[in-house]
């Protein structure tokens, strides 16, 4: 996704005249072409994550729209107060990019991975929270954001989309696929990891798959034809790459009940850290925390 | 905005005011029963100085628990009215203990975690200099706060962009919450080691206007100003120089009408 994200900030930086871009000290091979079109609005702040996230607030506040990039745990995790204090507590226009959500890092190790990102930042008021499927998302989510008078947060994570497959049109919760196995909701570009597999069987034998990219702390906003779609006959289940604690599943749960809305069954299939004490790759975590798809059909926990 | 000395009925005219402020802030801090006055009076010139030299400068105070100083500063300045001050550190108020968030323009950060704040100031500083505007950006730490990590990477990113205009008053007040810098975590001689990341350093009598006004004139033209300002915690008030439990205590009847008497005296 970051080639994808490189020539959305490319294009973003030709239409906002305030777009500034900081990096920590990441996007080798990935965001020359970046700095090359922003000239002296890409500024790499380093080694030095706190510092780089209140420079943003503090070019925010001087009229710039800064978008401040890292791996997604570097990000948001060690600028935590630096995000809190300097950025939302003044609602700055400050988008905060995430590389690599999840455990996309895979066997790099824990260090790299970011399991709570959009569940620590959900708690801020004002913050909107984007977690695009496919590299063409970008297109439409980075005018989006660039939009937004608060601050944001994006993680982006790896488009696994099969060849030929053609997504529909970015919405910030749609349907992927038809299906009459219940209905599978998941978050981010997990859902692209469904695709494949699911592609291959008759909508008989699948469920529904729905994705969704945007919420914020503020709203969720989950469309009729998905709400109409649940009822007293319908399985619901829920799967994401971050800890329960914060979760899709813990927000949606409280939206269903604030809202009267009772499918037959609701599950979630969460990531569950690391249960064996070993690293592999993104499928290798996702396979231990039963978030590959035929744990998610077949073995998944209940919400607790 | 070009800094100019004081003249000698200027300066007279401020040592005025910063009595008047003095008197204001040791008051507030009586009727609110708070702590944290010592830090407030040890930064009080500096914020009086720049508060009435030059009109509304950009000062991030990085010491947010300073903020009573800085209050009655832009109190000193008409950008606090009298109602308003009468407010601080009591319910239904924008004058929290520590700098409130888009509360006033003046305030342009909520401040109160240390190593916060020059970070911000680098910020806002970068983007002048990218928009091409040269006023000065300020930013007042204590001396405890570069303990912070934080800190040192706002100082080496501000040298790195030769972030001229970023001018940084350090507190030096040498006390911090829980004992002396130098007991807590000695950095020794600290403007050896700021100059050591290529600033330029100055040292100068925090409590002297004149002083730290001509310091501030120094030309430094490959990175911020750093400006370390020798102070006493709890300046003017015999029974709280230098003392740590200033950081926190507040003031009996008897203390507060002391202190009084003493800054009236001066």
């Amino acid at each position: 996704m970051r080639a994808a994200a490189a020539q959305a900030w490319i294009d973003l930086c030709r239409a906002e005249p305030q777009f500034i871009f900081l990096t920590g000290d990441l996007g080798f091979r990935a965001l020359e072409s970046v700095r090359e079109a922003a000239g002296p609005r890409f500024i790499n702040a380093g080694v030095a994550e706190q510092n780089m996230i209140s420079v943003a607030a503090g070019l925010a506040h001087q009229g710039f729209k800064p978008w401040a990039y890292s791996i997604a745990p570097f990000a948001y995790a060690r600028p935590f107060e630096q995000i809190r204090n300097d950025v939302c507590f003044h609602r700055l226009p400050v988008k905060i990019v995430g590389n690599g959500g999840g455990y996309a890092y895979g066997v790099m190790g824990a260090t790299h991975h970011a399991l709570e990102d959009y569940g620590v930042l959900g708690t801020f008021p004002g913050m909107s929270l984007f977690v695009p499927c496919f590299d063409e998302d970008l297109k439409s989510i980075f005018p989006l954001m660039n939009s937004l008078s608060g601050p944001a947060y994006l993680r982006l994570g790896l488009d696994e989309k099969p060849s030929g497959y053609l997504p529909p049109a970015y919405q910030a919760c749609r349907k992927l696929l038809d299906g009459h196995q219940g209905v599978l909701l998941t978050v981010g570009p997990l859902a692209t990891s469904y695709l494949g597999p699911l592609l291959e069987r008759s909508p008989w034998k699948r469920p529904e798959l729905w994705a969704l990219s945007h919420w914020s702390s503020d709203s969720l906003d989950l469309p009729l034809e998905f709400l109409t779609r649940l009822s007293s006959t319908t399985d619901l289940i829920l799967s994401e790459e971050h800890v329960p604690t914060g979760s899709l599943a813990e927000r949606i749960s409280l939206f269903f009940m604030q809202n009267q809305i009772t499918p037959r069954s609701l599950k979630s299939a969460h990531a569950r850290g690391y249960p064996s004490g070993k690293y592999g790759s993104q499928s290798f975590h996702r396979k231990e925390s039963g978030l590959d798809l035929s744990s998610v059909l077949n073995e998944q926990g209940s919400v607790s | 905005m070009e800094t100019t000395p004081l003249s000698s009925p200027d300066r007279r005219s401020l040592d005025l005011k910063i009595r008047q402020a003095k008197l204001r802030l040791l008051k507030m801090h009586y009727e609110a029963k708070v702590g944290h006055i010592g830090g407030n009076l040890s930064c009080l010139d500096s914020l009086m100085t720049l508060f009435h030299t030059w009109t509304d400068p950009q000062v991030i105070l990085s010491k947010g628990h300073a903020a009573g100083a800085l209050y009655v500063s832009l109190w000193s300045c008409g950008k606090i009215s009298e109602d308003e001050l009468k407010t601080f550190h009591r319910n239904d108020t924008w004058l929290s203990g520590h700098p409130a968030p888009r509360f006033r323009t003046e305030i342009p950060f909520a401040t109160g975690s240390l190593g916060h704040g020059l970070s911000l100031a680098t910020g806002l500083a970068l983007g002048k200099k990218l928009q091409n505007q040269t006023t000065p950006t300020y930013c007042v730490t204590s001396d405890g706060e570069w303990q912070e990590g934080s800190t040192w990477e706002a100082l080496i990113f501000a040298q790195h962009h030769q972030l001229h205009h970023l001018k940084i008053l350090i507190d030096e007040n040498g006390v911090q919450g829980f004992g002396s810098t130098s007991e807590v975590a000695s950095m020794g001689e600290l403007d050896r080691k700021i100059r050591g990341f290529g600033a330029t350093v100055i040292e100068v009598d925090g409590h002297c206007p004149q002083d730290l006004l001509q310091a501030l004139q120094t030309p430094s033209r490959e990175g911020p100003l750093v400006i370390i300002m020798k102070t006493t915690k709890g300046k003017g008030v015999s029974f709280m120089e230098n003392q740590m439990e200033w950081h926190y205590l507040p003031m009996t009847e008897a203390q507060y009408h002391q202190a009084i008497q003493e800054v009236e005296s001066s």
